[in-house]
């Protein structure tokens, strides 16, 4: 395995694709599709947003034309890996009546085998914290164990920030440390337009003999760094991590929650475009006859007011109840549950807020109330 | 690959239908398949009701009877509803067991304090049952109920077997009645001043709304009992089972995998937060 530095020039990319295709990979990667990036399926970088970036802030997102051909020139979209390997909605089995009762029916589904190209540092991080919900337990999720093993990361290392990313406070990126099969660093200069390569396992390496390749020199190095350096000092927002746990679980009645709730709409965007965000719902349904029965998995959202259901009546009825919900299980709870943070610093949550509610702000306005940080900011 | 085998039920076969109350049935299933289930008192099922809807719900039977399922359900939505109905020999599905179980076995050598509310005599009932096939090895053995009113009263004739024993301390008490029951009046927890057990050397199991554990708690901390001596079986939504779907979260516990039963110093910091 490669432990230095390639260089691929700005085609080879297109051959990168191909190659995956060729070993039977569903190749995923950026589109533009409503006005937005979204991952879904590309046959070569034509289907790419090249030349593109975006803009964002709390509760606002627009596409910009670069002045530049880059190929990963944006940071993340509203959708992210997480609906290739948990689908939004999944069956869980079918059964028939029968005379002994219900009888499930056998059903094979061939296992997708993808390629993910352009997966961000925080994207990868997200990727393995739900690694931990659905294979670190007792009880596996079989579709999303069948699909994760099959996996092919192609990581694309950050050179620019958005306006509501905060991966260096979250320790999340910018730079793609391990998990990924290859990573690239996207190097566009005057003259020049080609990527650094790492190799992080050996079908990485396998895949990069295919396509033209050397050994990368030392200023193309230092200016692939200078890249991770660019977008870990443009980081839009911040969030100081020190002892956040114990200081949401500290505030449970803090004033604050009121107050967000006054602004939010429980619409749930938040947990939709979250990458970590993991909750279903199940619903059993039957054919107009009643002879056959289903049973689905839905991506559901604490923000509803069914989540909380229990005969008679929801748990959690104020919004302030739900949004404290969402908010000390990303940053707290989930410490406790899995032993790491939920939240990645991807900022998605910020971006599409219709209302713009900020989660830095959120913890911010907390923290300051028991009298600022207790150690160093982030 | 096809199915999601953790979230596939099995074919159970209702044998009896018992009417408890005016809507809570217990249902004796058995499976179709022929296999038993084995369980440990506090544990749950899901039941489902073809094409209706999947529920959770605890085992209230004898767990010495593997080959035998024995739950009790109050009828309160589609799926409660639907499952109560089932007619003899009618079939549902079941998944499990779930979750965690009532520590009998460290109760051993100690007084138990057992103390229901309403239904939540049905999730202490294979406790109880397992104490009793084994009573020589505990201390004194208590069991406190409260219900809202006598025709409330669940497992009644039990009640009275239990209450006859020399060996079993059983109180109750209904929270409002007419004036034909010469009973106690009040609510559960104003039983715990009476009872007659070594504080010291003892576990309390309990079970019933959150609201009843919570007064019942505070009298029984007044009494001496530490925390750490107190179980209790929580409830929020679930739809999995399996720690999956989300909906049992209670501050950083899931309640399908690390309850339902908890110590109670374990959840003391989350327990009561409003809308948690």
């Amino acid at each position: 395995m490669a432990e230095k530095s390639q260089v691929i020039e700005r085609d080879a990319l297109d051959d990168l694709l191909k190659v995956l295709r060729e070993q039977g990979y569903e190749v995923i990667g950026p589109t533009i599709q409503e006005s937005a990036i979204v991952y879904d399926r590309i046959d070569g970088v034509s289907d790419m947003p090249v030349g593109w970036t975006d803009v964002q802030d709390g509760g606002s997102y627009r596409l910009k034309k670069r002045t530049d051909e880059s190929r990963f020139g944006y940071v993340v979209g509203p959708h992210s890996w997480k609906k290739f390997l948990f689908p939004p909605e999944l069956r869980l089995w079918r059964a028939k009546r029968d005379d002994a009762g219900f009888k499930i029916l056998e059903e094979r589904e061939q296992t997708k085998k993808y390629a993910f190209i352009g997966v961000r540092s925080c994207e990868l991080h997200a990727i393995f914290i739900q690694d931990r919900v659905f294979m670190g337990g007792k009880h596996v999720d079989p579709v999303y164990k069948s699909r994760r093993e099959k996996i092919f990361i192609v990581a694309v290392n950050c050179a620019e920030a958005g306006g509501t990313c905060f991966c260096v406070s979250m320790k999340t990126g910018p730079k793609a440390q391990s998990g990924y099969d290859l990573a690239l660093t996207e190097i566009v200069e005057r003259e020049r337009h080609y990527f650094t390569v790492e190799v992080g396992s050996e079908r990485g390496q396998e895949v990069l003999k295919e396509l033209q390749h050397r050994e990368a020199k030392h200023d193309e190095i230092s200016a692939a760094e200078g890249r991770t350096r660019n977008a870990s000092e443009q980081m839009g927002r911040t969030m100081d991590i020190n002892d956040l746990k114990e200081l949401l679980y500290r505030n449970y009645n803090h004033e604050r929650w009121e107050n967000v709730a006054e602004r939010c709409l429980s619409c749930a965007n938040c947990t939709m475009v979250c990458p970590t965000c993991f909750c279903t719902t199940v619903e059993d349904v039957t054919d107009l006859t009643g002879q056959y029965a289903e049973r689905l998995r839905r991506w559901d959202s604490c923000f509803t007011i069914d989540f909380s259901y229990i005969h008679g009546g929801s748990l959690r009825k104020s919004a302030k109840s739900r949004y404290r919900q969402w908010m000390t299980h990303k940053l707290a709870t989930w410490i406790d549950q899995f032993g790491t943070s939920g939240c990645v610093g991807c900022g998605r949550c910020i971006t599409w807020c219709p209302v713009g509610i900020d989660i830095t702000e959120e913890v911010k306005a907390i923290r300051e109330s028991e009298g600022g940080t207790h150690g160093d900011q982030t | 690959m096809g199915t999601f085998e953790p979230m596939v039920p099995e074919a159970y076969r209702v044998r009896k239908v018992i009417r408890e109350l005016a809507d809570t049935y217990t249902l004796e299933l058995e499976s179709v398949s022929g296999s038993p289930l084995h369980y440990a008192p506090g544990q749950f099922n899901m039941l489902y009701a073809f094409g209706v809807g999947e529920v959770p719900i605890s085992m209230s039977g004898d767990p010495s009877q593997p080959h035998l399922l024995t739950h009790t359900v109050r009828a309160v939505g589609p799926v409660t509803q639907a499952i109560c109905a089932s007619g003899r020999d009618s079939v549902v599905g079941v998944r499990g067991p779930f979750g965690t179980p009532w520590p009998v076995e460290k109760a051993v050598g100690k007084d138990v304090v057992i103390m229901a509310g309403g239904i939540g005599l049905a999730p202490l009932r294979p406790a109880i049952y397992s104490i009793l096939q084994q009573r020589e090895k505990f201390g004194k053995f208590v069991l406190l109920y409260g219900s809202r009113a006598p025709e409330n009263i669940l497992f009644e004739s039990e009640l009275h077997e239990w209450r006859s024993r020399f060996d079993t301390q059983v109180n109750l008490t209904v929270d409002s009645a007419s004036g034909n029951w010469k009973g106690n009046v009040g609510v559960v927890s104003t039983l715990i001043s009476s009872i007659d057990v070594d504080v010291s050397n003892s576990l309390v199991f309990l079970c019933g709304p959150e609201i009843m554990m919570h007064f019942s708690i505070l009298e029984l901390i007044k009494r001496g009992f530490s925390k750490n001596q107190i179980y209790l079986s929580m409830e929020r939504n679930m739809k999995c089972a399996i720690g999956f779907c989300g909906h049992c979260q209670f501050g950083p516990t899931f309640i399908c995998k690390e309850g339902a039963v908890f110590r109670f110093d374990q959840i003391e910091r989350f327990f009561r937060i409003k809308e948690i």
